[in-house]
């Protein structure tokens, strides 16, 4: 059986007292694209945080790459962040600095990587993103998918074996999101990179789902493939998909 | 079994085993930068390459480039599988250049800068002619006006900057009268030291230090939350409700700054004077009945009114300015940060010039 690349067991999140996740236990396999969906302010993004330690859990465990990051010292996890790649859902890209240079940060900062390398590194990113005009412009001058896609290369920068996408879809319109999505999977089918995507675009789903993780009221409702999930018979569920259906 | 990872020249060319990643690549490149007749190199062999990434690509296509300008064609070979797929991605090879664009020539950003700074200047003018005329008519109709804006904005412009104001205020008298207190006791005219501080705690200090503070303080939240408030779109949302900006975010500001700048810059003078009083019966022996009787003595009204008057043109200028910045901010949240700066240095420096021209004022 394949060990499985992000182990999370019976993570509790908090804010202030009240529980915003509860007792969630999930696995992320390698080269799999998982989706983390459930309705609005059911904990979806807490849950990502807490994976990465952008928020620190109340309880539980969270094992990347067969360690566990809960309470880990910051520069051995540093070393664990060199290997994950993040998207956030506006793309947090530094508004001060040129998309080229957005993208060097990580390079160099994690590598010794000589200039004139960087430099092609940073190119044929950007080319994978279909960004290559915007290299020297800031990121106040892109629109909100350019800015997702920047953001994607800059994710993609040190070639992490995990992409992790915070609501990638949000704001974009059908046909850019379709193409990040087969960015998305390219990435992975190319690459074998695991991929974690908080999203509730059922368009997006269905493109791209190998398995998906349900939240619920801070709780997991259903962990499986998107068929199992449709034949599971769970009311929430089955009216997410109905209603998502005809938006 | 895993494999070193090593360069090495060939016959032929290079070998490179194990993996080729950004951990090996900077060695590599570093022993590939030194190697001699690379013009020979006929094929680069990678068949003992277990894995590559992006920087393993680059320094591929680095070493094949080089050697190409030199007039030959070194071929890859050996790649497996998987190797050969993140070579397909990754390859730099084909990019197409994307040139900057050329920075604009002298007369071209001379040209530009006055362009921008009379643009800058209109916008100022009729900010200023807009506030004015909101800020009047404000005054009878509260309409486009939210609820209780301006004791909130009286609170944070005025209550709020009370004990940073009292605080400088009190220690600036203190030295003024310390720096004085030691020569005027030379010539035993220990009592004008009340004058001194008075007169330069009414003339001077008080307003200038008050606008300082407050340019600093108020000054830039009004730029920095005018400047966030344009960068997310909300001064657009207000316009799209009908509402205008400017009687709705910078009329109250401007109200309570009115009201609030000369109050503070009273209590900046008492407080002031009473640093003076401190040093003045502690160090020069004088009773705070003759100080305070000397210190009223030395002003006249006109030095009062035109203290008050001034302090109301120093927050006027304040507001105005923080306005400016903040809606003509552009290019996200560095945009913001710049505005805030800017708008804290020019209100500053105005607030000088104007009690340069105060300072004519009271000539006449």
């Amino acid at each position: 059986m394949t060990e499985p690349i992000i182990k999370v067991r019976d993570l509790v999140a908090k804010y202030e007292d009240k529980v915003i996740l509860d007792g969630i236990s999930v696995d992320i396999l390698p080269a799999e694209i998982t989706v983390i969906l459930g309705g609005s302010g059911c904990g979806k993004t807490t849950l990502l945080k807490n994976i990465l330690r952008l928020y620190e859990p109340a309880a539980g465990s969270v094992e990347i790459f067969g360690k566990n990051v809960v309470g880990m010292e910051e520069n051995e996890f540093e070393e664990i962040l060199a290997h994950i790649g993040m998207l956030f859902q506006n793309g947090a890209l530094l508004n001060s600095l040129s998309i080229y240079d957005n993208i060097s940060i990580p390079l160099e900062q994690h590598t010794k990587i000589p200039d004139i390398l960087k430099d092609r590194i940073i190119r044929k990113k950007l080319e994978l993103v279909n960004l290559s005009h915007a290299i020297y412009l800031k990121p106040s001058e892109l629109s909100g998918g350019m800015k997702k896609r920047a953001a994607l290369a800059r994710a993609m920068a040190l070639d992490p074996e995990i992409l992790f996408f915070d609501e990638p879809s949000a704001g974009l319109d059908p046909i850019t999101s379709a193409n990040l999505d087969e960015l998305i999977l390219t990435l992975k089918r190319q690459l074998n990179i695991s991929v974690v995507i908080v999203t509730h675009e059922l368009a997006s789903i269905h493109r791209i789902a190998d398995k998906i993780i349900f939240l619920d009221s801070g709780k997991m409702l259903f962990n499986g493939t998107l068929q199992e999930a449709k034949n599971a018979s769970i009311p929430q569920i089955d009216t997410f998909f109905d209603v998502g259906r005809f938006e | 079994m895993e494999r070193t990872p090593r360069l090495q020249r060939s016959e032929k060319g290079i070998q490179i085993d194990g993996y080729l990643n950004k951990v090996v690549v900077p060695e590599f490149f570093t022993q590939f930068s030194v190697m001699k007749d690379i013009a020979s190199i006929e094929s680069i062999d990678i068949h003992n390459v277990t894995m590559i990434d992006s920087s393993g690509v680059a320094f591929l296509d680095e070493i094949i480039q080089r050697v190409e300008k030199l007039g030959n064609a070194p071929a890859l070979i050996g790649a497996s599988t998987d190797v050969r797929k993140s070579i397909d991605t990754f390859t730099s090879l084909s990019l197409r250049q994307v040139e900057k664009t050329a920075p604009a020539g002298f007369f071209e950003m001379v040209g530009d800068h006055a362009l921008n700074w009379w643009e800058s200047f209109i916008y100022s003018l009729y900010l200023t002619a807009d506030t004015l005329y909101w800020a009047f008519v404000g005054i009878f109709n509260h309409k486009g006006q939210r609820k209780g804006s301006f004791i909130q904005q009286s609170l944070l412009i005025g209550v709020d900057a009370l004990p940073i104001v009292s605080l400088l205020s009190f220690i600036l008298g203190l030295i003024l009268a310390l720096q004085s207190a030691a020569q005027l006791r030379m010539f035993g005219a220990n009592i004008f030291v009340a004058n001194l501080v008075s007169i330069s705690m009414v003339r001077e200090m008080g307003p200038m230090m008050t606008a300082i503070i407050i340019a600093g303080r108020s000054g830039s939240a009004i730029a920095s939350e005018i400047a966030t408030m344009n960068v997310t779109e909300e001064l657009d949302a207000l316009k799209m409700m009908a509402i205008n900006p400017i009687r709705y975010i910078v009329v109250p500001k401007f109200h309570a700054m009115t009201v609030c700048m000369p109050l503070l810059v009273t209590v900046s003078i008492f407080v002031g004077v009473f640093g003076g009083a401190l040093v003045a019966m502690v160090y020069l022996d004088l009773t705070i009945n003759a100080y305070i009787e000397q210190g009223v003595n030395a002003l006249i009204f006109k030095d009062i009114v035109l203290s008050l008057v001034k302090s109301t043109f120093f927050s006027w200028v304040i507001v105005i300015i923080g306005s400016f910045y903040g809606f003509r901010v552009t290019g996200g949240a560095e945009g913001v940060g710049k505005a805030t700066t800017a708008s804290v240095v020019a209100s500053i420096f105005a607030v000088i010039v104007l009690d340069v021209i105060f300072s004519l004022i009271y000539l006449i």
